[in-house]
């Protein structure tokens, strides 16, 4: 599904990925864990493809193909999602308008008429009954005056309802309270399936005890310096990151 | 002969003809003279220091139509609400059509200016209301009392309130080469009278026009006014529009005005407190682009105790495009407790696109609250990426993050057809078709 090879990326001149490599196939569930600074963001940043971030060397493989020139809405239209750590506020536009326009520019890419609004509501409906997310709550504006767990839930809510092939969540687990980490989970692992990805970025181990990966990277100074199974993150969790960074 | 000797002359070819009442002749006489003092107003001016009129004032107009033309439904009815019920004071080049427009007499008047002005039943409330509000010393305000021909004329006695918006559309035709038009307004509502009231003025083709309207509103005790001032004109059009309102106690007075086009733009818009426990909103959004020029200016007279005036102008300049807006807020030293508010948030879209802006507080009082605010910014663009990660193209993405800076003005447009023409107005203008209305 996701092929990156000897990735390296700048921005505003600054080196920070430095030779990435890194395979996720379908169905699987990656972790990518360390140390603060180590290019975790930037690296969910670039893979969705934002602008300001320069890949100087080389190259990110969608399904097969390049998506290095693909602009961020475009690699969205193939079934790239990423789960910000801080989600935008935009006042004026109410999340279910915003879904509806992300899920119908989609459609309209993908060359399929918009979704019937009885059918884009009963989704709606019951996307938001997933995430134990309350009616009113749609009406409000995009993430504005949100607490930071309604800000991530309703990531995951939006990734529900774009189905992506490929989830990149960032740093999901930042600032829920472990009831709403149940709840996030729950909602991540309910889309889970033979035919999708999910990469899930985060500092502790914390998430990862619900959302249970099938490996686990460890990110050091822009690359990947140690790979295994879901029982690195335990030991990560016990021994800290300097452990990993004495072992180079 | 240079545009202002030539309005000179057509207002001395026109008194000779008999007609208005005693009074209107008068304050015509006296009009005239002011206007020639005067001139048109200069860059030299403060209140004129960003908008020239140099290009207009050195292009030829005429001054009264010489022919007509007569419009069928089909040209003009994209321009004309028809999703509600409405009254309709129809001009065409500055020419009342029977045909396009829908007027009343039944327990209130909503017809045109040219019978007031003229006809014995009016000449009371003419006496009382005509030019009594208008800035006498304002030279363009002057220059259109001295030369104004046809309006509108509504009366709302007491305690009614009129079901139907009333529309006032002026078109013009292109027919007779650069026109310059005069058109006048006079809005009276009596005492817990409520009308709402939408205006456009829509030039039909690339010929050069230029109107400079003037528009009196009265609202006595209690009494609601909903105004909404639809600009979205061609590029060769362009527009004076001086708005004067007096207002008695307990009314509300509300005027949203949506700029989306035309050559030059200047709105004058003035509110004057005659009493206490008053309300006074506007509102606007400019959006714009290439050369055009919108320019707000407006006043509010806070003269006596406990009352509100609230202000929210948004503004989007695409292009090499110019936008003003200068709001003054008097407020005397009898306007205790008064609240005024004032708003105005812009987006410059390009490096080119120019944004004056001047809050101009001038208080007289001490326990009052007064507020005022303005930015100028661009487009959040970790707002666009957000939206581009979800499918969102930068071009729709940009289209949505203007509509929600907007949105607040839209928010209080209280007749539904309006607000989904704005939208679709600001849809049009961004290119994209977002497919809801917000």
């Amino acid at each position: 599904m996701l092929s990156i090879d000897n990735l390296h990326a700048q921005v505003e001149g600054k080196k920070i990925l430095n030779g990435i490599h890194l395979d996720v196939k379908a169905g699987e569930v990656h972790a990518i864990m360390g140390p603060n600074g180590s290019g975790k963001s930037t690296l969910s940043t670039v893979i969705a493809g934002h602008e300001d971030y320069e890949v100087t060397k080389g190259n990110v493989l969608f399904q097969g193909t390049d998506i290095g020139e693909l602009s961020a809405d475009e690699r969205a239209h193939l079934g790239v999602f990423l789960s910000f750590q801080y989600p935008v506020e935009i006042p004026g536009v109410t999340v279910t308008n915003f879904i509806k326009t992300a899920i119908n520019e989609t459609r309209k890419a993908q060359g399929l008429d918009e979704m019937p609004a009885n059918v884009m509501l009963k989704k709606i409906k019951e996307k938001a009954k997933l995430l134990g997310i309350d009616t009113h709550f749609l009406s409000r504006s995009l993430n504005d005056g949100f607490s930071g767990g309604e800000k991530k839930r309703n990531e995951i809510f939006q990734m529900a309802m774009l189905e992506p092939k490929l989830a990149i969540l960032d740093e999901t687990d930042s600032g829920l309270d472990i009831d709403a980490l149940r709840v996030v989970a729950n909602g991540v692992n309910t889309l889970r399936s033979k035919d999708n990805a999910i990469i899930v970025i985060t500092h502790y181990q914390r998430l990862l005890d619900y959302i249970v990966p099938d490996f686990v990277h460890v990110l050091h100074e822009g690359k990947i310096v140690k790979s295994g199974t879901k029982e690195l993150a335990l030991e990560l969790e016990e021994k800290g990151y300097d452990w990993i960074k004495q072992a180079i | 002969m240079g545009l202002k000797d030539k309005l000179v002359a057509s207002y001395v070819a026109m008194a000779s003809e008999p007609g208005a009442h005693a009074s209107v002749a008068q304050l015509r006489a006296n009009a005239i003279d002011t206007f020639e003092q005067q001139g048109f107003p200069t860059k030299k001016m403060e209140e004129w220091k960003y908008t020239s009129l140099n290009a207009l004032v050195k292009t030829d107009f005429s001054v009264f139509p010489k022919r007509t033309k007569e419009l069928t439904l089909s040209d003009v009815q994209r321009y004309i609400l028809h999703d509600v019920d409405t009254y309709k004071i129809v001009l065409v080049d500055g020419i009342y059509s029977a045909f396009l427009s829908e007027t009343t007499h039944e327990g209130m008047d909503v017809c045109l200016m040219s019978a007031a002005l003229t006809m014995p039943k009016y000449k009371k409330v003419i006496d009382a209301y005509f030019d009594q509000i208008a800035d006498r010393e304002d030279s363009l305000t002057a220059l259109n009392t001295a030369l104004t021909k046809e309006g509108a004329f509504i009366h709302i006695p007491k305690g009614k309130v009129v079901e139907k918006p009333i529309q006032i559309i002026h078109f013009s035709t292109g027919i007779n080469s650069n026109l310059m038009l005069q058109p006048r307004n006079l809005i009276v509502v009596d005492s817990n009278a409520e009308v709402q009231i939408i205006e456009r003025h829509q030039s039909l083709s690339d010929v050069s026009v230029f109107t400079n309207s003037v528009t009196e509103i009265f609202t006595l005790k209690g009494a609601q006014v909903d105004y909404y001032k639809i600009q979205n004109d061609h590029q060769e059009a362009s527009l004076i529009d001086s708005t004067y309102i007096s207002q008695q106690k307990h009314s509300h007075a509300k005027v949203h005005t949506f700029s989306f086009g035309g050559k030059l733009i200047r709105n004058n818009l003035h509110f004057y407190h005659k009493d206490s426990a008053i309300e006074s909103t506007m509102k606007g959004i400019t959006l714009i682009e290439g050369k055009q020029l919108v320019d707000h200016h407006t006043l509010v007279h806070h003269a006596h105790p406990n009352s509100n005036s609230h202000q929210e102008y948004k503004g989007i300049y695409d292009g090499q495009s110019t936008g003003v807006f200068n709001g003054k807020i008097l407020v005397e030293q009898e306007a205790q407790k008064t609240n005024a508010f004032q708003q105005n948030n812009n987006i410059l879209m390009s490096d080119k696109a120019t944004i004056n802006t001047k809050p101009q507080l001038e208080i007289f009082a001490d326990d009052v609250k007064c507020s005022h605010g303005c930015t100028i910014g661009q487009l959040d663009e970790s707002a666009l990426f957000y939206l581009q990660t979800r499918g969102i193209p930068k071009k729709e993405a940009r289209a949505l993050l203007t509509y929600a800076f907007a949105n607040n003005v839209l928010s209080s447009v209280g007749i539904s057809s309006v607000k989904s023409r704005i939208n679709t107005l600001i849809a049009k203008k961004l290119g994209v078709n977002l497919g809801f209305n917000l």
